[in-house]
């Protein structure tokens, strides 16, 4: 079981700088002084970056896709309970199958439990706010969590950050690494948002998930429904 | 096949992530760390350590830095063992206890793989590690030489030899001075 990975696929197409924010973009101010100021410097993808950590069931536990019953210390999380799921597919609309996903998010009342969040909002005894998952052989993921709520920050006077899901995927490669947040339909702290607007128009609308009647389940969970489409690869590999 | 969808567009990992990526201090057991070797793996041992500073020389100790390498061998395994990540301490600092890795290119220096993540990174930023002692093989690595000479040395991290064992240090720069050579890839 010690056989190194090859790959003789084509090259992953290029990051789409149409899609994703640009490094700098100053209103939000915490990307002013963090932001690469100099050109990226193209490189061939090598074997170093075609390849990627692969985690199997083994990196998780039994309730990490349920976020309702991962932190439970003495009853149940308050708040609104739903499902999120979706697919994790690639630019020719491929699945991505057996890759691992990561969400965190505030509490219902819009606050986090890390240990720097000091918003004047209660901690949740029995909701964590992290969680992992696979997505199953036709790329699909699932989890259960409470709706997380808006909260305040010092971007700017009176800035609030509209109720977002952070998720972190892997998907076959280095390069189709995506860390994004998910957002709610009709949210209106959005238009208010800089991080959200950081993305180009016409594209941070696919941050936005989708609300399903079929996904709810009755007398349990609202369903919200959200796509993620990473990297695809060229057909046939480059040369030279 | 032709391209269909577009890509999910990126964001920041936002300044609470640690309790999710990192969660030890949380009681929770984490997906990766930053202690890659095992004790009986194969090649040279050695830490990497650096400090990650902003366009002003501060520090930054709210980003994560994570790594992809190949084993001693030069040869990626399948699985997880490969990958690290290290959030920045409350001094900006990171390392990975690791093994130098071999080349796993034709014609590559021996390096590793850098994908850097922070709050105000609303996308994040891909670089490679090159050695110290590896003068000859990064004199003819085809990456370092599409990289503009004067900037090579933010991609070399530098070998020390100390009592704990060896130690290479690559500080990464967001921005500004020094700023840390980032690749479209």
């Amino acid at each position: 079981m010690d056989t190194a990975v090859q790959d003789k696929e084509g090259d992953f197409r290029p990051r789409d700088w149409a899609q994703h924010p640009p490094y700098l973009s100053p209103l939000y101010k915490s990307t002013v002084l963090r932001s690469p100021s100099k050109p990226l410097i193209p490189m061939k993808q090598g074997l170093s970056v075609r390849t990627g950590p692969v985690f199997g069931h083994d990196s998780l536990d039994p309730l990490d896709h349920d976020l309702t019953k991962n932190g439970r210390v003495n009853g149940e999380p308050i708040g609104e309970r739903m499902i999120v799921t979706g697919r994790v597919l690639d630019e020719d609309g491929r699945p991505v199958p057996h890759t691992l996903l990561e969400i965190w998010q505030a509490n219902a009342c819009g606050r986090y439990v890390h240990r720097w969040d000091q918003h004047d909002a209660p901690l949740d005894p029995n909701f964590f706010g992290a969680g992992r998952c696979l997505t199953d052989a036709e790329g699909r993921y699932r989890f259960t969590t409470i709706k997380p709520g808006a909260y305040p920050w010092g971007n700017h006077h009176n800035a609030w950050r509209p109720a977002h899901i952070h998720f972190s995927l892997f998907g076959p490669s280095f390069l189709t690494r995506l860390v994004t947040q998910m957002y709610f339909p009709g949210d209106p702290l959005l238009p208010l948002d800089p991080i959200y607007k950081g993305v180009p128009e016409g594209a941070r609308e696919l941050l936005v998930s989708r609300f399903s009647i079929d996904v709810t389940e009755p007398v349990w969970a609202l369903g919200y429904e959200f796509d993620i489409v990473l990297r695809g690869r060229h057909a046939t590999p480059m040369e030279g | 096949m032709s391209q269909t969808l577009k890509q999910t567009p990126s964001q920041t990992v936002g300044p609470y992530f640690a309790y999710a990526w990192t969660p030890e201090l949380y009681g929770r057991r984490p997906l990766a760390t930053n202690r890659l070797a095992t004790r009986d793996m194969a090649g040279e041992h050695i830490r990497i350590e650096g400090v990650v500073y902003d366009g002003e020389g501060q520090i930054v100790r709210d980003c994560v830095v994570e790594i992809w390498q190949a084993g001693a061998d030069g040869r990626h395994l399948p699985g997880a063992a490969g990958f690290g990540r290290c959030g920045t301490d409350d001094a900006g600092r990171y390392f990975f206890d690791t093994v130098k890795p071999g080349a796993c290119d034709p014609g590559h220096a021996p390096h590793i793989a850098v994908t850097v993540f922070a709050r105000g990174m609303l996308s994040h930023a891909f670089t490679r590690l090159h050695f110290s002692d590896e003068t000859a093989a990064n004199a003819a690595d085809p990456v370092l030489a599409g990289v503009p000479a004067d900037r090579r040395d933010t991609l070399i991290a530098t070998r020390a030899e100390t009592p704990g064992g060896v130690v290479y240090r690559f500080d990464i720069r967001i921005q500004g001075d020094g700023e840390t050579v980032f690749f479209d890839c």
